[in-house]
């Protein structure tokens, strides 16, 4: 279990007051404090962890953000904000003493520009909503977690989210063109603007992926792009990881970047396949899903040039689909991999390192023998093109001992990671999860020096505390007892 | 370590982080420099010193399949470029040689362009320099060695000082390695070309070229006259570049004359490095950063302003301007910026006028504080590069 910071003793009298005061800011019914309607909010995607926040707000405009933060910074009261609390790393987490601020209420799209390619949408606005307001048109936005239909854009900035797609189109941070960002003191700024690459420091690029450490964002301008003319997946196995792994990269090595390219192994293609029935090759040892663009012949040639390329390796079984339907069907059982896993296993971590490409059967090797060791099953499936990866680590939650293993192993995959030159986080962000890793990633010196740029947007440490940074270095906690979550 | 006049050029990244620990203990100021060969931009920093990265160079880590590239900072770009070709793989954001348009006859730095965050026209498709740095190695204002981010495609763990350098043009720590993500280099390059009779209707072209499903790599317009000639770029394989262009050509036939062009790599070097701007030796330049919709807006403006040259690239978010230097025309580039709710740069210009002009936007009152908070932490004393970007920063 990870520890959490006890709550500011003069904070937690004050209760009454301070609900009262975010009535006063946000009148109706976006102040929640009855027990029973806050119990929604007291955990996220990790949801092993719980903990019942001061109050939640739920704010419907900028104005409103900013005199909740204006007030909280004037009170020393702790903010969390909050998307769709779909965090796998317990980035949305709240403390005892803290307001949660979620922002699902800002939920509007403002502005479609197609001209300038762009749309203005508010924070709590889903990552698939954008798409779905703009594909009629034919646009999309890039990005696509696997989460999409849920997590909000906001939480996508915050957590610099990735996709099965990014291998081409980049992550949240490559798709962003401006936000509007409010200070912990209240202030609104403007950070970009529809155009691009802004002279001046890129408070762009270091708000992006800051976790809910630097500030609130409210509304965000987000590139939007024109679909291609198609795209077509196919479906590769083979019988080694080794081997699969080098027919990435020379599939990589040849100068064909696909749109995606998707790793199986062996658990995870049988809970896949269980769940889904997408006619995945059960004796295989790692499977690839590879998808290209274009219009038809132009998939028909890269598909042709892929298949060649794997056909160098043995493969055990190839299946190109010949229609968008069949693609669909390749893609069925990945898309719900979370969900396969979770049939075979209610309670599984989601871990997320990534590893430089060359290393991944020396990884996967000892991923396995951990799993033999720690005597917990583990199913993977990951990005190849990038390296990112994700260990399904199975256990039960009813026992604390096979809990406490499953944290001890996750943490053991990601100092792996870090080991053969990867890091601790691809896409989930640090969070409460891997926060008492960050040492094995970084020096101290390194940490502080973020503390420091942490502390030059919020000087109180009031936004987010407790997450990302190990506590015992934040000089804000050095004083106070640290309390058990749970 | 070499001491060049006032210019220290340190063998190691140890060496480099002992001299600005040295520096910072003598409150000397240091004038942060890749190859050195251009003090002419920006603001005139106020330095005692001169610290050159050039010392620091060679590429540490190429896995051509893992689409990682590392070296140190002083490694010259052509250099780098090389060794990608050799690969057949590329920089993904096609930084520019400003060499001609400098006058410098040293071949920029891959610290310096990642300190000055400098992209071509594939930015407009594949994103900035910033977007592809990594992993960085730097030296902060109190000597210290640090890193950020790594060897990795994907990595979220921590804040994203990557970012936060690139493009700080070394206000915030000397740059000593860079990792970049690569790809693989197009092997055939297309255009398509369309004569167009007002700038309106070549963004208009450009827009539509962008919004199309070819996977346009650049979309730039070159006025003459009224109008102007608008390109868009593909790049790919072979078979696609010439089904793609076809299919854009026809498309295209209704902004204007379309037509076909292949290899026609010389013509996108050329706008990469605002050669058809047409500067002339004593012009001021300045790029304005404006949604494309707003860029005809801009030059309309300046022209009424009285004549300046133009080249808009980036589906027209990027306008280069060249005129006559003056504060005059200086004033009228940044009304005409801010009016298009964009940006601007003074990038070119004698030292008089860059050192009594803002030569980028001010920050906001908000920012600006939390812009010196940064600063206190990361250059505690003002030693790097002071008065670089902006008066105090
Ligand atoms: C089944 C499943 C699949 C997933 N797949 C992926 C995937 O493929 N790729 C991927 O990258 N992630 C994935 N995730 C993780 C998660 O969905 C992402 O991190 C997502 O971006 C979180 O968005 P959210 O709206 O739920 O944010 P939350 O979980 O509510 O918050 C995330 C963090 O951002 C902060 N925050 C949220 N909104 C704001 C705001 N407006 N201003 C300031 N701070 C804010 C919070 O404080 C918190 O630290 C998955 C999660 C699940 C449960
Ligand atoms: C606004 C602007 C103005 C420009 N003006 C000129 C010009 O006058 N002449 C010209 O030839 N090119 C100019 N360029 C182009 C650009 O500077 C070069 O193409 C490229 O940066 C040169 O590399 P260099 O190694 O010579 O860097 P330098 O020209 O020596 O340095 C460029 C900038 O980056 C900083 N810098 C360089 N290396 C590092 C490092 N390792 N760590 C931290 N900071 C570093 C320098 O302090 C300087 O501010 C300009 C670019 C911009 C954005």
């Amino acid at each position: 279990m990870i520890p959490l910071p006890a709550p500011k003793p003069e904070v937690l009298a004050r209760r009454a007051q301070i609900v009262a005061a975010l009535q006063a800011i946000i009148p109706g019914d976006g102040v929640i404090s009855e027990a029973l309607r806050l119990k929604p909010y007291e955990t996220d995607g990790l949801s092993a962890y719980r903990q019942p926040p001061l109050a939640v707000v739920l704010p419907s405009s900028t104005e409103q953000v900013a005199a909740v933060l204006k007030y909280c910074n004037a009170h020393g009261v702790r903010v969390v904000p909050r998307g769709a609390g779909t965090s796998l790393s317990g980035g949305a987490l709240p403390l005892a003493d803290a307001v949660v601020m979620g922002l699902m209420r800002m939920n509007h799209i403002k502005q479609v520009d197609y001209e300038n390619r762009l749309a203005v949408v508010e924070a709590g606005v889903t990552n698939l909503g954008i798409t779905k307001h703009v594909e009629a048109d034919g646009f999309f936005y890039a990005p696509d977690p696997s989460s999409q239909l849920a997590c909000m854009i906001g939480g996508n900035v915050m957590m610099n989210s990735g996709g099965a797609h990014c291998l081409k189109y980049g992550v949240t941070a490559n798709n962003l063109l401006g936000l509007t960002f409010v200070t912990i003191e209240g202030e609104v700024v403007q950070i970009g603007g529809t155009y691009l690459d802004a002279p001046g420091y890129d408070w762009l690029g270091i708000i992006t992926g800051s976790e809910g450490q630097l500030g609130v964002v409210t509304e965000v301008t987000v590139r939007i792009l024109r679909g291609p003319e198609g795209a077509r997946a196919m479906l590769a196995a083979f019988d080694s990881i080794e081997v699969a792994g080098q027919a990435v990269d020379a599939i990589i090595g040849s100068g064909i970047i696909p749109v995606a390219l998707e790793f199986m192994d062996r658990p995870c293609i049988h809970a896949c396949e269980a769940f889904a029935h997408a006619g995945y090759p059960l004796d295989a040892e790692a499977m690839l899903i590879i998808e290209v663009e274009g219009n038809v012949e132009e998939q028909d040639r890269l598909l042709g040039w892929i298949k060649q390329i794997c056909n160098r390796f043995n493969p055990i079984s190839l299946k190109v689909a010949e229609t968008a339907e069949e693609s669909l069907a390749i893609w069925k059982g990945r898309k719900g991999a979370f969900g396969a896993v979770g049939r075979i296993s209610p309670d599984y971590l989601c871990m997320d390192g990534t590893i430089p490409t060359g290393e991944l059967p020396f990884v996967l090797k000892r991923i396995g023998e951990m799993s033999a060791s720690y005597g917990l099953q583990v199913a993977n499936v990951f990005h190849a093109g990038d390296g990112n990866l994700h260990p399904l680590i199975m256990f039960d939650a009813n026992n604390e001992a096979s809990f406490h293993a499953a944290e001890n192993f996750g943490a053991d995959i990601l100092k792996l990671c870090v080991e053969v030159g990867g890091c601790l986080t691809g896409e989930h962000g640090v969070g409460i999860e891997k926060r008492d890793l960050m040492p094995v990633q970084f020096s101290p010196l390194e940490l502080d020096q973020m503390r420091g740029i942490k502390g030059a947007f919020d000087p109180q440490w009031l936004l987010n505390p407790a997450k990302v940074f190990p506590l015992e270095g934040n000089p804000i906690f050095a004083t106070i007892p640290v309390l058990n979550a749970a | 370590m070499t001491m060049l006049g006032s210019t220290y050029v340190p063998k190691s990244e140890d060496a480099l982080a002992a001299t600005v620990a040295t520096a910072m203990v003598m409150g000397e100021k240091l004038a942060i420099e890749g190859n050195g060969s251009k003090r002419a931009l920006l603001r005139p920093v106020q330095a005692t010193r001169s610290i050159s990265v050039r010392g620091l160079t060679g590429i540490t880590l190429y896995h051509p399949t893992e689409l990682i590239i590392s070296a140190r900072a002083g490694t010259p770009l052509p250099e780098i470029e090389a060794a990608l070709a050799e690969k057949g793989q590329h920089l993904i954001a096609e930084p520019p040689d400003l060499a001609a348009l400098f006058g410098s006859s040293r071949p920029a730095t891959i610290g310096g362009i990642v300190a000055t965050n400098l992209s071509g026209p594939r930015r407009i498709a594949w994103g900035a320099m910033r977007d592809h740095v990594m992993g960085i190695r730097a030296v902060n204002g109190k000597g210290e060695i640090f890193r950020s981010g790594g060897r990795v495609l994907k990595n979220v763990t921590g804040l994203d000082l990557c970012k936060l350098l690139t493009g700080s043009h070394g206000t915030l720590g000397v740059i000593t390695e860079v990792t970049l993500k690569v790809l693989p280099a197009p092997k055939a390059t297309g255009t398509v070309s369309i004569r167009v009779a007002t700038l309106e209707q070549g963004i208009a072209a450009l827009s539509a070229g962008l919004g199309s499903p070819f996977s346009v790599t650049g979309a730039a317009l070159l006025p003459e006259g009224d109008g102007g000639i608008a390109h868009l770029r593909i790049e790919d394989f072979e078979e696609s570049v010439a089904y793609r262009c076809g299919k854009l050509r026809d498309d295209m036939a209704r902004f204007g004359e379309a037509s076909i062009a292949m290899d026609t790599q010389a013509l996108w070097q050329g706008i990469r490095d605002a050669e058809p701007l047409g500067a002339e030796p004593e012009d001021a330049i300045w790029r304005v950063s404006v949604q494309p919709s707003a860029a005809p807006g801009v030059v309309a403006s300046l022209r009424a302003a009285g004549g300046s040259k133009f080249l808009l690239d980036w589906g027209g978010g990027l306008v280069w301007v060249a005129a006559p230097a003056s504060e005059a025309a200086h004033q009228a580039v940044v009304t005409a910026a801010l009016a298009a709710q964009g940006s601007f740069t003074l990038f070119r210009a004698p030292e008089a006028l860059r050192g009594s002009v803002a030569v980028m936007p001010d920050e906001l009152p908000a920012l600006a504080a939390i812009a010196r908070r940064v600063k206190a932490v990361m250059d505690p004393a003002g030693l790097l590069n002071p008065g670089r970007m902006r008066a105090g920063q």
